[in-house]
This record gives C-alpha cells, structure tokens and sequence, in this order.
C-alpha cells in the first residue's frame, strides 16, 4: 500500500493519461453511434499526445526557445535551462496525423449516413440483415 | 546518383504523386504514364540496392546529412533488401493489371486513385527501409490512410468496413506508438540501432516488457492476427477490384515484416526468446489463429471473403515460424513473406479477372469457367496449388522450411496446424473447380463449347506472368535461402 | 454482453499500464534517460549550426525534417482521401432561381433561357440556400484580415517565437473557413475555388520536396540545406535557416489549402453546391 501511495505521488500524471486513454478506448468499443466511436478514438489519440509531452518536462526549465539579444549572439547555453524539444517535435507529427484520420472517418461516415440514412450501428444491422433474407 | 538510391526509393514516387495529383485536375491522360514511371523508378532502385547490400554488406543513409541518433537514417540489410523488392515487384505488376479495371470503376477520379496508388507504396517502401522507429509510424499512417480511402470507395458495405477498419487500425497503430513511447522513456533514442545498443542493460526493467508487449499487440491488430483479425474480411470482400490486388498481398506482409524488425533487431535474440512460455504460447496463438481463419473459410460463399480467411491463416503461418525462435522456422517465415505476396497477388488477379467479366463472385455463378476464362482459371490453379503447398511451386518450400521448424522446436501443435489448414484448402479451392468444371444446365451450346469470353489481356498478361513466378520462385528457393535469407537472420539463432 | 467484453477488456488493459508505471522516472526529472541521451545535443548546438533560437522548429524541419515532409504527404493525403471518398458531381438543375438585389424581383429561369451571369445584381438562390445575416457577416469581413496577417506572422517568425508552418497554415485556412461559414459555400468557392485549393496543396508539399531534391542534385543527401548555400550564396548555417524558412512556407500553403479543401467537401457531402 505505501509502495502504491510513492507511486502515486511521484508519477500521477502518468496514471492521469493512462485513465484517459482507457476511456477512449472503451468508448470505441462499446459505443454504438459511429461518431461517439470516433469521439473515443480521438481521445485515445490525444492521450497519447499527453503522454509524450510529459516525458520531456524538466523541473525549473523553460521553453525551448534560446533567448538571445539584440545582436543575435547568444549567451552559454545549457542543456538543463530548457526542456526537451523531441516529444514536442513528435507530437506536432503525431496530431496532424490525428486529424488526417479524423477528416478521413468523418468523410467515411457521411458516406454510410448517405447510404443507410442513420448513423446507429445496430440499425445499420438491421437494415442489412432485412436485405439480405 | 548511385549511393543516393535510398532517398531515390521514396523521393521518385513521392514526387511523382504530386505530379498525379495536379495532373488529374489538368490533363487526366497523364497520370497512368506519370505512375508507372514512378514504379519503374522504384523497382529499379529496389533491386540495385539489393545488389549493393549483397555486395557490399549493411547500407546505411544518411537523411539531411545529420548522423543518427540525431537524425534519422536509412539502414538497409538483407531482410529488408528483400521485402523491398517484393513490394516494388508487386506494386509495378499491379499497376498494368488493373489499369482496365481502374478505367472502368473510377473513370473521372483517375488523379486521385493514382495518387492514393503511389503514395500507398510509398508508406510500404519507406515502412521496409527505414531504420528510426517514429519515422516507421509516421509512414504506417500514411499507408493506413491510403488503405482506407481505396479500400472505402467499394459499394454496399464498403465505407462501413472500411470504418471498422479505421477503428481497429487507429487502435493498433496507437499502441505501437505507445509502445515507442515507452522505449524513448527508457532510453532516450528513437533510432532502432541505438535503441538495440542501449536495451541490454535494462532487459529487466518492466517499462522494457510493457513497451514489447504493446507494439507487438499493436502489430498484431494492424496484421489481423486471430482474434483481432475483425476488420480484414469486410474491408477486402466488399473493396473495388482496383484496389485489392495492390492491399491484399502487401499490408499483412508488411506488418510481419516489422514485426521481425523489431523482435530481431531492436529486442534482440536474447530478449525476445528469453522465455520459452512466452514463444510457445505466441506459437500456440499462430497455430488457433491457423485453424480458425480455416475452418471460417469454409463457410463462406463467395470467392474474395474465402480468400481473405486464407490470408489471415497465412499471416498465422509467419507468426509462429517467426516465434518458433529456430533457423528453419524464421528462414520460413521470411521466405513466406516473399511466397505469399506472390501468391495472393496472384490469387487476387484471377480473382479481380473473374469479377471484371462475371460482375460477381458467388459460389453460385461460377459455372462453366473453366471452359469460358481457361487463362484465368489456369492461373488461379497454380496459385491454388501454391497455397496448398504443392511442389515445385514455391508455397510448399516455405511451407517445407515451417513444418522442419516446428519439428526442430518439438511445436507438435503447429506442424499439426499446418497440415490441417493444408487440407482444408484442398477443400477450398477444389470445390471451385468443381463449380467450374460443369456448366450449368441453361447455358448448353449446340455446338457443345461456350465461347471463349477472356478478360482483356493487360489484365492477363500480369495474371500469367505471377503465376509463371511462382514456379519460378520455387525453383530458385534454394538460392534464395543460401544466398539472401540466410545472412538475414541475426547471430544469436540455434 | 459486449459492454462486459468492453470493460474487462479496458480494465486488464488499465491495470496493466498502471503497474508498468513503476519503473519510470519521476516526473520533471532532469536526469531521466530521455534528457540526458539524445535531446542535449539539440538544445547545445542548434544555434552554432542552424541559427534558430526556437529549438523545436530547428529540430522539425532540419534535424527530423524528413519527418515533417512525411507529414505533410500525410495531410496531403487526407484532402484527396476526403476529396476521392466524397465528391459527387451535381448535375445542373433545370429550373433556376435568381433576386434582382435592388428591386427584389424573382426570376425563375427554365432550362435552354439566358443565365444572368454571377454578379452583383443578381442572386442565385435555390432550394439549398443560406440565409443572409448582417451582423456575422461585418464581423467577419472586419476579423478576417487581422487574422490572415497574424497567421503570415505566426509562419515567417516561427524561427524566433512558438510557430512555424502547421500552426500559421491552419490559421490561414480558419480564417477562409469562417469566411466560408459567415457567408455561404459558393461566394467561398469563388474566392478561393477548389481547383485552386488542389493544386495549392501539391505545389506546397512539392516546394518540400522539392527543395530536398535540389539538395540531392546538388551532391549531398536528401534534405541537407548546407547544401543550397552555393545558390542562396551565404555561409552553409545560415543556409540551413534559409532552408528552414522555405520548407515552412511550403507547409504552410500545403496545410491551408487541405483544410478548406477537406471543409468544402465535408460540409457540403460533397457535393459543394451549399452547406452550413
């Protein structure tokens, strides 16, 4: 129980994105309306991004942004003034491609609502097992 | 320009996708020549690599002139030599195979299909060569939302499908970038030779296993391994023809190969067969998922579902030869990846030919063709005989190398899978040719023979030319296996 | 049934993660591995070798800039995606309404008669038609410039502030799609139509690509700016930044266009004769 509470105290924002990310997966699972189900996996995608940019956190630094003067020059640079710029880096990539698979599943999803005129999917159920008898 | 292939490889069709795009906006007759200049490019500096890696050993790149860990670089050695050109291989005879059937389902979008085309083998080509592990992700993501557009523009169920394949995708790429995420937190690199240099000293640590078992479940779910194969048979039976033949053969095979990657190169040896309960359960996963995806096949009605059953057998095949943890077993499951894109693109071809002029493919209406589509239907043949395991075509040597594997390990368990699942696809593919053999009763001709009603020939010609390669490869598979896959497999294998 | 599944399925999933926490670094440690291996070297010598205080946009489109070009093919990819998936063409009505502004006469044009062409007299209206709103359309046609300067702004100074080429790109295309909202589909379609989005799309991720391959023709790797310090005639550091700076643009327009491309044909069904 002691070992659960250091744990937790140490590394709470972890356990804070790994709760986040379940959510999102059970909502793709479980739900029946296709646009809840790409709610949830927009959240799980998200999730994720938390958990990169936690990684690169530093106590006491700053953004990675070199401050220099006027003339350009800039002074001793160390490495612990600033926090981590690769997770940033990544998960800049890592939303766009959130996104390009959000505009493709909704653009997918105006097609099936084109088709069966609802959105729920065990009416789309029903719908096609009364086609198929 | 010689030591540039790597960036050539990828940069050649990428441009040439944008060239498409714009063309299919502008002049439209532009883009079938713009995309097989592309795949040519491609084929060419697949194979010139090869040779390089044979002759000289291990090709590294680097990109934006920055050495990695700080950049990313291309690390190209056998195993990926190899996959390389079956990908650059399959996608250029793709290409002349289903220009008719692209002319026919999407005759105002021809930019878009073609773009959507290219950058698919792009995502795959630069999947196989490249040697970062975000970078992997970034190119599966590319290949996936390709995948999903071509694979949505069916009819019926397509986009439905095509959705719960967006879900489940999402799902297993997800994972995989967590599982990275992991290993950046443990080790603070992103490139896979450093990852393998700085693993070793934390094999015990739990973030190591975890980060292992969430990319390899991610792996799982994009390679619709059994149970988390859901997506796979909606998604390729309701697609267009168009596009099957270039996804089906390619995404699965992909997928094992950076499942190899990963557990051969960034988890070595000593890691990833440590614990022998660990393999031989995996093992046993592959031989469940084998005799499943089998006895499902034979329920099903139509050509295209049955085949994409057979697929996810096949996908069951290299996963246990992968974890088997043997000489024989890996050796078979890298030559099953050669044999089986070979195989279902030539499966698909005949498939897609027989669609092209019948419009369906019900068990019910397939009577008579051998008499009405003799090429196809011969080609369908061969590429029967080869998922069976028939010598001389190549499907038994991998099959062969499998069975030996599995025996070396005493998996009794999985060679008894591949044997079941041998048979079964006798039954498979023999009820066809029954169905085939016998016309039906309406269609008797007085002078006794139907007309001969081919598909045209750019899409026969393709068609014979794989199923001459399957015989050919099996021929060749011991040169294959001596001179190509045996210095593939890293050192520390029994 | 599936909702039990469902949760076990997550729960295992959970708890799993959960216990595998035990064995990160603390949170804000600065001497965790992911701080100490690889991320120094960027933080030290990104201004001795690129000029570019701001650190992730160095890292982006010069480190990892194959990376970002990738991800620029990604977006690409989902506008033609959206586009391939939803474009139908709508075949011309046969009956056509027109108001004549001034004077609030309607015209009802059958088919085979003279059109008025699209002017300011005239207005189309059809059965598919949004309504005019005063108010929302000042605001934005005040709003709008600010906001297309500030998204430049955000582009051109990603070097030295938080910024750079996806951030400035999607305040671009923001600011046509609530042009797009306030007033209606087709006055956006004719401002910037979608033919021009398409091709504005390609020609950004090619000026990416493009610029890598100038480097390779130039006898050095793909993506290597000091290279095209022999055409821009500086130094090879200050190259790279200059490199930087033209990639960023190219992502820029690339994002821009793909975002009002993927609104037109999203809003509409594709169909793009009126939407929201």
């Amino acid at each position: 129980m002691d070992d659960i509470l250091s744990i937790l105290i140490s590394k709470y924002n972890y356990w804070g994105y790994i709760i986040l990310m379940m959510v999102g997966l059970y909502a793709m699972i479980i739900k029946k309306n296709l646009v809840k189900k790409i709610i949830g996996m927009s959240i799980m995608q998200t999730a994720i991004i938390f958990f990169y940019v936690s990684i690169g956190v530093k106590k006491n630094a700053t953004i990675p942004i070199i401050t220099h003067g006027h003339n350009g020059a800039a002074d001793i640079v160390r490495a612990s003034d600033y926090i981590n710029p690769l997770p940033h880096v990544l998960m800049l990539t890592a939303i766009v491609v959130a996104v390009a698979t959000l505009g493709v599943a909704l653009a997918l999803a105006i097609k099936i609502y084109r088709h069966y005129d609802t959105l729920e999917e065990d009416e789309i159920h029903d719908f096609l097992k009364n086609q198929a008898e | 320009m010689s030591d540039h292939f790597p960036a050539l490889i990828i940069v050649v069709p990428l441009l040439s996708a944008f060239f498409i795009a714009a063309a299919g906006w502008i002049r439209r007759t532009l883009c079938f020549p713009i995309a097989l200049f592309a795949m040519t490019v491609s084929l060419y500096s697949a194979i010139a690599l090869l040779c390089e890696v044979v002759t000289e050993g291990r090709v590294i790149y680097h990109l934006g002139g920055w050495s990695p860990p700080w950049g990313i670089a291309y690390d190209i050695d056998y195993l990926n030599g190899i996959v390389l050109v079956v990908v650059a291989a399959v996608a250029f005879i793709n290409l002349f195979a289903t220009r008719s059937s692209v002319a026919l389902e999407f005759p105002r979008k021809l930019g878009p299909f073609y773009a959507l085309y290219v950058l698919f083998v792009t995502g795959l080509l630069g999947i196989v060569v490249t040697g970062d592990a975000f970078n992997l992700y970034v190119l599966l993501e590319i290949a996936a939302l390709t995948g999903y557009a071509l694979l949505g523009m069916g009819e019926g169920r397509a986009p439905l499908a095509s959705l719960n394949y967006i879900f489940m995708g999402t799902i297993g790429a997800s994972f995989y970038l967590l599982g990275i995420g992991y290993l950046y937190l443990a080790t603070g690199s992103l490139n896979m030779a450093d990852i393998a240099t700085l693993l070793p000293e934390i094999y015990h640590s739990k973030v190591v296993l975890l980060a292992f078992i969430i990319c390899m479940t991610g792996l799982f779910i994009k390679m619709a391994l059994f149970p988390l194969h859901f997506w796979l048979p909606d998604a390729y039976a309701y697609s267009p023809s168009a596009s099957i033949s270039l996804i089906a053969p390619l995404t699965t095979k992909v997928m094992v190969y950076v499942m190899i990657r990963i557990a051969l190169t960034v988890f070595t040896p000593r890691f990833s067969f440590a614990s022998p309960t660990v393999s031989a359960s995996f093992v046993w996963l592959a031989a469940i998922a084998i005799v499943m995806a089998s006895i499902m096949a034979l329920s099903q009605k139509s050509v295209k579902k049955m085949l994409a059953y057979i697929i996810i057998a096949e996908v069951g095949y290299m996963v246990g030869g992968l974890w088997l943890g043997n000489r024989n077993g890996i050796t078979g499951a890298i030559l099953h990846i050669i044999n089986d894109a070979a195989m279902t693109l030539c499966v698909f071809l005949a498939a897609g030919n027989i669609l092209f002029k019948l419009k369906q493919d019900s068990f019910d209406h397939l009577q008579g063709l051998f008499r009405k589509m003799p090429f196809s239907m011969a080609a369908l043949v061969i590429g029967a005989l080869s998922i069976i395991g028939v010598p001389p075509t190549c499907g038994f040597f991998s099959k062969w190398y499998l069975l030996l594997g599995g025996i070396d390990a005493g998996q009794y368990g999985f060679v008894a899978a591949l044997i079941f699942s041998s048979l079964v696809n006798v039954v498979l593919f023999f009820r066809i040719f029954e169905i085939g053999f016998f016309e039906s009763a309406q269609e008797h001709h007085p002078t006794g023979r139907a007309p001969i009603e081919e598909a045209p020939l750019e899409m026969l010609v393709p068609l014979m030319v794989v199923a001459a390669l399957l015989i050919v490869l099996g021929f060749y598979t011991g040169d294959i296996v001596n001179n190509l896959i045996r210095f593939a497999l890293p050192a520390g294998i029994a | 049934m599936n909702k039990t599944i469902g949760l076990i399925t997550v729960v295992l999933c959970g708890v799993m993660l959960l216990i595998g926490t035990a064995d990160f670094p603390d949170w804000g440690d600065p001497q965790s591995p992911a701080s100490r291996h690889v991320s120094p070297y960027y933080i030290e010598k990104s201004i001795p070798e690129t000029s570019v205080p701001n650190i992730v946009t160095a890292v982006l489109a010069d480190y990892r800039g194959y990376d970002t070009m990738f991800e620029t093919t990604v977006i690409f990819t989902a506008g033609i995606a959206c586009f391939f998936l939803l474009r139908v063409r709508r075949k011309e009505p046969e009956i056509r309404y027109y108001r004549h502004i001034p004077t609030g006469i309607t015209l009802r044009i059958e088919q085979g008669a003279k059109l008025p062409e699209d002017s300011k007299v005239f207005e189309r209206i059809d059965t598919l038609y949004a309504p005019h709103d005063l108010i929302i359309k000042t605001t934005a046609r005040l709003i709008i410039p600010f906001i297309l300067i500030f998204a430049l702004y955000v582009i051109a100074h990603g070097h030295h502030s938080p910024g750079g080429g996806f951030q400035g790109g999607v305040i671009l295309g923001a600011a046509i799609i609530l042009f797009a909202i306030s007033y209606d589909l087709r006055s956006a379609n004719r401002k910037l139509s979608e033919r021009a989005a398409a091709l504005l799309s390609t020609i950004g991720v090619f000026i990416y690509a493009g610029t890598g391959a100038l480097c390779l023709l130039l006898a050095s790797n793909f993506l290597d700016y000091s290279a095209l310090a022999s055409i821009l005639g500086v130094d090879p550091v200050t190259a790279r930044s200059h490199g930087i700076l033209i990639v960023e643009i190219g992502v820029g327009t690339t994002v821009m266009a793909v975002m009002v491309w993927i609104y037109y044909n999203l809003s509409s069904r594709g169909r793009q004769d009126e939407g929201l």
